[in-house]
């Protein structure tokens, strides 16, 4: 469960910005799946009235 | 062996962890994903001056949503296509075949994305959209990456329909529909698709011979392929034209489309005119097939932004 000993300080940086962009892409895919389902109850509400 | 195995493994995963978002990023291929957004809001922008209506939120959403297929597909062209890439001059700098990206990892990205693409965009739009991005993603990878690309020198005339798709795909998660004028879009994109990947593949000739990939200058011949590349462009002006005959464009973009195609096919004669062997002249085309299809989409975009806003 620790680090592997063998990475270089490098390969842990590059790690570091793997497991960022991997974090920012989930965000990124919740907020926008969150939204577009807002928009799209927004505008059935609309719809209706 | 196990030593050599481990040594070899480890040398892999060195290389490996090197990785950054970049190198996945490079998977998406992201020049082709940007002519495709491009492409894709041409088609949309159409769809809404044709009297679609569409939230804005949802229509950045579902480009986000093609785009993002677009680069899955990349991303699975290139895990199918490692071994070529790793002996073609254009391709040997991908992230596959410099060792920086594993291949199981592409094909697990490039079909994660697809997955998560596909989703998105039925609920951003509706399911034909959702349907003809799918079949996009499948026509792209398996008829044409796995299929046609190694097996006939047809290959992108016929694998040129995935390329040609996203202004219909577009159009139809603006409207739901799929209508004439968003198929004249595809078929320009489809006639322009031969010209231009066969002006590079008399160029790059070298290239794709090394790496056995049957294009039309390596089976059928250079003075063949002139031929071919001189008739597309005719059909492919022509086709140019007829978005001003059906109501999708304007003067403007007739004006536009006649000088740009007038330019092509002297381009294309020249092509054909050129001595064997040379570069100059499909070098002069390829780039300027580029600007063509930008000249002739960027008029429709902003007639049809004129329209909707003016």
């Amino acid at each position: 469960m620790s680090d592997a000993p063998d990475l270089s300080p490098e390969a842990k940086k590059k790690r570091g910005q793997r497991n960022l962009a991997i974090a920012l892409g989930l965000i990124g895919f919740i907020a926008v799946v969150y939204l577009v389902t807002i928009l799209k109850i927004a505008g059935n509400i609309g719809g209706a009235s | 062996m196990v030593n050599r195995a481990n040594s070899e493994t480890s040398a892999v995963d060195e290389k490996t962890s090197f990785a950054g978002p970049k190198d996945y990023f490079a998977l998406l291929k992201p020049r082709v994903m940007s002519l495709v957004i491009f492409t894709a809001l041409v088609g949309m922008v159409a769809a809404i001056a044709d009297g679609a209506s569409v939230h804005p939120g949802l229509a950045a959403a579902s480009l986000l949503a093609i785009a993002v297929g677009a680069g899955a597909s990349g991303a699975l062209n290139m895990w199918w296509d490692a071994d070529i890439d790793a002996v073609m001059a254009r391709t040997i700098g991908r992230p596959i075949p410099q060792g920086l990206v594993p291949k199981s990892e592409a094909a697990g990205f490039g079909m994660l994305l697809s997955a998560l693409s596909v989703a998105l965009l039925a609920l951003a739009s509706n399911y034909v959209a959702a349907g003809l991005l799918a079949f996009t993603i499948f026509f792209y990878v398996v008829i044409y990456s796995m299929w046609l690309k190694r097996s006939t020198p047809q290959n992108i005339v016929i694998g040129g329909a995935a390329g040609a798709l996203p202004p219909v795909v577009a159009w139809a998660a603006a409207s739901g529909t799929a209508p004439l004028d968003a198929w004249i879009l595809f078929l320009i994109i489809f006639l322009w698709t031969p010209p231009h990947f066969w002006a590079l593949a008399l160029y790059r000739e070298g290239d794709y011979a090394r790496a056995g990939v049957p294009m039309m200058p390596n089976i059928a011949g250079e003075a063949s392929t002139k031929k071919q590349i001189f008739g597309y462009a005719v059909i492919l002006v022509i086709a140019g034209i007829a978005p001003y005959a059906t109501g999708l464009g304007g003067t403007a973009y007739l004006a536009i489309s006649s000088a740009f195609g007038a330019g092509f096919l002297m381009l294309a004669w020249r092509v054909l005119k050129s001595a064997p062997r040379s570069k100059e002249a499909p070098k002069q085309l390829f780039a300027f097939s580029i600007l063509y299809l930008f000249a002739l989409f960027a008029a429709l975009l902003a007639e049809d932004l004129y329209a909707i806003y003016v």
